[in-house]
């Protein structure tokens, strides 16, 4: 009989850890700020402001991811691949990109990777004319300018996570048995035919997660582009902090922006994490 | 009448991994529709020469021909080759993200480039002869041991393979599910299908087997029928092994 007080006790208690007090505090934020950005009349200009940057923001990071997911996944297929030069050379791209901090790497492949490209391409041109594929002026009008600073952004984002992607694709791929590419092989399916049927399938629906992970991650690394002077949404607000001083909106309202679309996008990961397991 | 042709010609076959001697120069012919059973102690070599046959395991060195067909390195001829022979493996080797019908029919449309219809057609037709039309539309996960190996059976036979090769595919069955398997492939060597099977199911050998090897070191040491083997094996070791596995 006296038994029955403990046992409620422990239970109350369970229940408080069971609660995510985190989530809960991530939503108090998110009613402060709602609250606030529809009351203050500083908020609301400095949001008014800063919102024409998510169109950049968005788009750099979709587009960039884009390219990144095709990227590693040649990358990874080289990591894994019994061909020496294709290895070695996705090995090299993983290890250099690996090896230094990506802001250096967006100043770098902007601001020097490009232009040396764009020499490459002109010296090709002038190439070509002189032993006389094509007449003229082909490629000649190709300068620096073809590529704008939000382009160049994005081939450095791109760039620079597909060597993470690359890693995520060796994974995946290494985590499926060796039985399946022999079960593909026997029945007489190429290499490339049983990759691209039986083991890639499998393969990134164990890395899904991983994926979307890497895709919350780029979207906060967008901000790094604002170096190159892209109107991403951190790059607009530090412009109104500087024409207005005011910070504390300027940074609130950018912060506020950047939680909304990670806390959605890993929300989303989650399900898709719990749904996969299920699956199982 | 002419003599059955050679399907399988094994030459002189060795396969060294690193310092492991698997192989040690291994001979082998095996006739059109013969039933070949192989036994022997476990790294006797046995998984190894049937994984050289289809190539899965390049040789170290040695020739293997499958119907005339000299296997060497020209990877478009090996695939062609290896869509001939058909393997059945100890783990079965499902495509776990495909249904049983799916599986079936993956490698007909890949490789033998035939529409989804025709090969959903032959697929039917493989999943009725091993019994489980039932079970088309179901993953793999789902289906028991003997039911996933039938799938697996019926996969190698919708490519219309010459030789059928089995690598222990019974030995990761629980008791109960090993004879619809062995029926599956009794009813095989009944229609004429050329085996080479990797197995110690005596009730199999005697039944279904023409010859039947035993191997031990990598080497072939005994090539005979299975009725004398079983009643005066010749070689010490055979002798040894028998006792072993017949005990009980």
């Amino acid at each position: 009989m006296e038994q029955s007080p403990p046992i409620s006790d422990e239970k109350a208690a369970l229940q408080l850890k069971d609660i995510s007090w985190w989530f809960l505090g991530i939503i108090l934020i998110f009613v402060w700020a709602i609250y606030t950005f529809l009351t203050k009349e500083n908020y609301q200009e400095a949001f008014n402001f800063i919102k024409v940057g998510i169109q950049i923001t968005v788009k750099t990071a979709l587009i960039a991811y884009a390219f990144a997911l095709m990227l590693g996944l040649l990358a990874g297929l080289g990591r894994i691949s019994k061909n020496i030069f294709f290895n070695n050379l996705a090995r090299l791209y993983v290890e250099l990109i690996r090896g230094i901090p990506m802001l250096v790497l967006i100043f770098f492949i902007a601001l020097v990777g490009v232009p040396m490209l764009v020499e490459g391409i002109n010296a090709f041109g002038v190439w070509l004319v002189s032993i006389g594929i094509v007449a003229g002026e082909a490629l000649s009008g190709f300068g620096n300018k073809a590529f704008t600073m939000n382009g160049r952004a994005i081939f450095a984002l791109a760039i620079t996570y597909g060597a993470f992607l690359a890693e995520i694709f060796r994974a995946g791929i290494q985590s499926i048995g060796r039985g399946q590419m022999e079960a593909g092989r026997s029945l007489g399916m190429s290499y490339g035919q049983t990759m691209q049927h039986i083991i890639l399938p499998q393969a990134v629906r164990n890395v899904l997660p991983a994926l979307g992970n890497d895709f919350v991650a780029m979207v906060k690394d967008t901000a790094l582009v604002s170096v190159l002077a892209v109107r991403d949404i951190t790059q607009v607000s530090r412009l109104y902090a500087g024409s207005t001083f005011r910070f504390r909106e300027a940074y609130v309202t950018v912060s506020v922006m950047y939680l909304t679309i990670t806390v959605v996008l890993s929300l989303l990961v989650q399900v898709m994490e719990r749904r996969l397991r299920k699956n199982d | 009448m002419t003599e059955p042709r050679d399907m399988i010609v094994i030459k002189d076959l060795y396969k060294h991994f690193g310092n492991v001697k698997a192989l040690n120069g291994v001979n082998l012919t095996v006739k059109k529709g013969k039933v070949i059973v192989v036994i022997g102690p476990s790294g006797s070599g046995k998984s190894t020469m049937l994984r050289c046959i289809n190539h899965l395991e390049v040789p170290t060195s040695g020739e293997v021909t499958i119907d005339g067909q000299l296997l060497g390195k020209n990877e478009k001829a090996l695939n062609a080759t290896r869509a001939e022979v058909g393997m059945v493996f100890q783990l079965f080797n499902l495509f776990p993200h495909l249904t049983a019908l799916e599986n079936v029919t993956v490698a007909q449309k890949v490789v033998r480039g035939r529409s989804k219809e025709e090969a959903e057609e032959i697929a039917m037709k493989q999943l009725k002869r091993v019994g489980i039309p039932e079970k088309a539309g179901v993953y793999p996960n789902n289906l028991s041991g003997g039911q996933q190996q039938r799938v697996a059976i019926a996969r190698s036979l919708a490519m219309n393979p010459k030789i059928m090769l089995f690598d222990e595919p019974t030995s990761a069955l629980d008791p109960e599910m090993i004879k619809e398997v062995l029926d599956v492939m009794l009813d095989l060597a009944k229609e004429g299908m050329t085996m080479v099977c990797v197995t110690h199911e005596m009730g199999f050998a005697r039944s279904a087997a023409d010859e039947i090897l035993f191997m031990d070191e990598g080497l072939i040491v005994e090539h005979t029928t299975p009725h004398d083997l079983y009643n005066n094996p010749k070689e010490e070791r055979t002798k040894l092994f028998l006792s072993q596995i017949l005990q009980h």
